[in-house]
């Protein structure tokens, strides 16, 4: 049991913190940065690359770096920290983390060597209009041929990126992967737009869209998506506890700094003692951040989806509280855009119906409910 | 990062299962289970057995009984116990004036009383708080007078938990009414058969006699029971409640008694999905918890206490609470029943004092405002 980072992964995180920490030490070059198409900064999207980070998950023989779940996390708490808004989550954990699971030696080359070096963006186009958080593809629908029809929401960059992965439920039941070039001119019409923190997102409309199966024609691949989705919702966690680190920091900052009635914020204990809880639903959520990272770290599929939930029930509720108390306790500069505490509070929003809110969480958690007497952390894993 | 306990920590862990469900008497533990009162005498002979095997006072120094071993492994040792339902070693000895008398007290007073401490031949009780003097304990009052060698104490101290049984009271009195009232604050411990002393018991809202008002009348106390040097009782103090919060969060209780709630309940739980989702919602709370508790224990190496174990205190009762809540309401029209004949509706006729019971968590070891104060005076610098 052991929650410290070692040398090589405090170097990463000063690396990271060092970039992106550096590109965004003014919240208004963020603000300028999602003012303008495609949402984020290109130059320093090709500096990520550069330092690695964006192969970091991947196997070295697909360009990656092979490097595991703790350091991808260390990069999403950085990138977390300052708000960066450039497409971490969704192009190089998610769809990237897609490819990696399921493409061919092929795909995974031609796909993530790109994606890699910064050359190309990757999408997950999945979810659907009218539906909940699945694992499944319902109305975007392949037909034997492999082509695509039907519409894909919210897609994250889906209509910058360069490269669409997209689920689709297969003829013969399950759910399958494809790929579709972006630039597909006939059969694809993306449409982007803004969401409430400032990203980018597309309605994706499919009609007879040329695709390419990702991995095995036909092969229902709905586990591996299940996996792809549980590991960003660990990630989207550590990306959520960096920015909810940097709100109760400016929070704290604000309560001694800013005066009224002739003396500082500080003086009141009603605003100081939900800073005090604000710190106490950060620490407990750090711990099972960090937790729920290692069971990533771990490799096993079940208790990976466990932690998923577990982790994303925690930061819903504690993403919520911060996020709606650090406004709070700001005032009405919080409420500016021009001020930053506020738009964290907008993207933990948006990151907490991303993959999953507290009660969709919960309803996996009771499904569960019966197998375990208590829950025990220390139990080791059968085979260690 | 990594997971798992290292092998040695692993066998320590099972070692102290084995131990705590197979020596410690299973009539106590079972009453520990079913949340009954234990009498004094199981809670005498569960800490001597504990004792004989050196699992009673293993944070002590070595010399006296402790064990050294890592706060990780105390932890362990700490949450084990608990889930086996075995008594925490009685906390006014283990915690806290076997410690003080370990770090403060004379060579005579260690060797005096430290074995018996340890063994619970000799029961303390804490006389710290007064009717005028809770959160703001430095504002005590009960007056220590040199007289000769000896000191005489008048005043009266209270929410003296358990002590009908209590051989020796270790109290704050005041020496110097003169100066800042936290520099005229002395350690005494005094034997409460000693003439002067009564106890006189407090009925809580749970209908029981758990704490008491204990009066001094002219109690003449030998000077050689001042613990450390006059007008130095405030760091003492401060040492014991410093000590008091670390393991005050009782996450393996807590855990035992949601899984038989979720055991005994499982009937009503199987019908109605708004209870199951307090008890998984609670379960990861308490997951958070526990494993803050770990991150704390793993990373407090060299005395400095982790900044979250300041957390621990305030989370762990909450929780404590919210678990106690969920017990009654999942008896529902159960905890107005007679209990009859039957251990699950027994349990929840238990299950309203224990829930109105547990109310003090979030006001002893330094109330829960005094933690959030700490944490936004200490920790967040405001």
């Amino acid at each position: 049991m052991d929650f410290t980072y070692d040398d090589e992964q405090i170097a990463l995180r000063e690396a990271a913190r060092g970039l992106v920490g550096k590109a965004y030490s003014d919240y208004e070059q963020r603000r300028r940065t999602v003012g303008d198409d495609p949402g984020f900064d290109e130059a320093l999207w090709g500096q990520l690359a550069e330092m690695g980070l964006l192969g970091l998950p991947f196997p070295e023989d697909d360009g990656g770096a092979g490097a595991g779940p703790i350091e991808t996390a260390i990069v999403c708490q950085e990138l977390g920290r300052v708000l960066a808004p450039e497409p971490y989550l969704s192009a190089v954990v998610l769809a990237g983390g897609l490819v990696a699971a399921v493409g061919t030696a092929e795909q995974r080359k031609a796909l993530l060597e790109p994606l890699a070096a910064g050359e190309s963006l990757l999408a997950f186009a999945h979810d659907e209009p009218g539906r909940r958080w699945s694992a499944s593809a319902h109305d975007v629908t392949a037909d034997a041929e492999g082509r695509l029809t039907g519409v894909k929401d919210g897609v994250l960059h889906g209509a910058r990126a360069d490269v669409l992965i997209v689920s689709a439920a297969l003829p013969d039941g399950g759910t399958g992967l494809f790929v579709v070039d972006g630039d597909a001119l006939a059969g694809l019409e993306r449409t982007g737009y803004r969401l409430p923190d400032g990203g980018r997102a597309a309605r994706v409309v499919f009609d007879a869209t040329a695709a390419t199966p990702l991995g095995e024609a036909g092969a229902d691949v709905t586990e591996a998506i299940c996996e792809a989705l549980d590991l960003t919702q660990v990630m989207a966690a550590n990306e959520a506890l960096g920015m909810m680190q940097t709100q109760l920091r400016a929070t704290t900052e604000y309560l001694k700094s800013r005066k009224q009635f002739g003396v500082t914020l500080n003086t009141f204990q009603a605003l100081t003692f939900r800073a005090a809880d604000m710190y106490t639903s950060l620490e407990l959520t750090q711990s099972l951040v960090d937790w729920a990272t290692m069971v990533a770290a771990e490799g096993d599929a079940a208790a990976l989806h466990e932690a998923a939930a577990r982790v994303g029930l925690q930061v819903s509720r504690a993403g919520r509280h911060i996020g709606q108390e650090a406004i709070q306790l700001h005032g009405g500069i919080g409420m500016t855009a021009e001020y930053s505490v506020g738009m964290y509070t907008a993207h933990l929003t948006v990151l907490d119906h991303l993959l999953g809110d507290a009660g969709h969480h919960l309803r996996t958690l009771d499904a569960t409910l019966d197998e375990h007497d208590l829950l025990d952390p220390l139990a080791r894993a059968a085979g260690d | 990062m990594r997971l798992a306990l290292s092998d040695e920590d692993q066998a320590f862990r099972e070692e102290m299962r084995t131990f705590f469900t197979t020596e410690v008497d299973e009539d106590t533990r079972r009453a520990v289970i079913e949340g009954r009162e234990l009498t004094k005498e199981q809670i005498v002979e569960s800490m001597r057995t504990l004792n004989r095997a050196g699992l009673a006072v293993p944070h002590w120094p070595e010399e006296w009984g402790g064990r050294g071993w890592s706060e990780l492994k105390r932890h362990i040792w700490h949450e084990e116990m608990q889930a086996a339902g075995v008594p925490i070693p009685l906390a006014f000895n283990a915690s806290m004036i076997g410690p003080v008398i370990a770090q403060f007290g004379s060579q005579e007073q260690k060797e005096r009383f430290l074995p018996k401490t340890a063994n619970l031949d000799i029961w303390w009780s804490q006389g710290f708080s007064e009717p005028d003097a809770g959160s703001d304990l430095a504002g005590l009052r009960t007056s220590a007078v040199r007289d000769g060698d000896d000191w005489v104490v008048n005043g009266q101290k209270t929410w003296t938990t358990l002590g009908q049984y209590g051989d020796w009271i270790f109290t704050l009195v005041r020496t110097d009414p003169e100066v800042k009232k936290q520099a005229g604050i002395s350690m005494l411990l005094i034997d409460m058969t000693t003439p002067g002393v009564e106890v006189r018991p407090i009925e809580l809202i749970d209908g029981g006699h758990e704490v008491n008002e204990v009066w001094f009348t002219d109690v003449r106390v030998p000077g050689e029971n001042l613990v450390g040097e006059v007008n130095s009782g405030w760091t003492q103090a401060k040492f014991l409640l410093g000590n008091e919060r670390v393991g005050v969060a009782p996450v393996g209780a807590t855990k035992r008694i949601l899984a038989r709630a979720k055991k005994l309940g499982a009937e009503t739980l199987a019908e109605d999905p708004l209870l199951r989702a307090r008890v998984a919602e609670l379960e990861n709370e308490l997951l958070a918890l526990e494993l803050t508790a770990l991150r704390v224990a793993a990373h407090s190496a060299g005395g400095e206490p982790h900044p979250a174990s300041s957390v621990l205190k305030l989370k762990g009762t909450e929780l404590q609470q919210a678990v106690s809540e969920l017990v009654v309401d999942l008896g529902g029209p159960a905890t107005l029943a007679s209990g009859e004949g039957d251990d699950t509706l027994d349990w929840y006729r238990r299950s309203t004092p224990i829930y109105l019971n547990l109310r003090k968590a979030s006001i002893y070891g330094g109330s829960n405002e005094v933690q959030r104060q700490i944490i936004s005076r200490n920790i967040l610098g405001l």
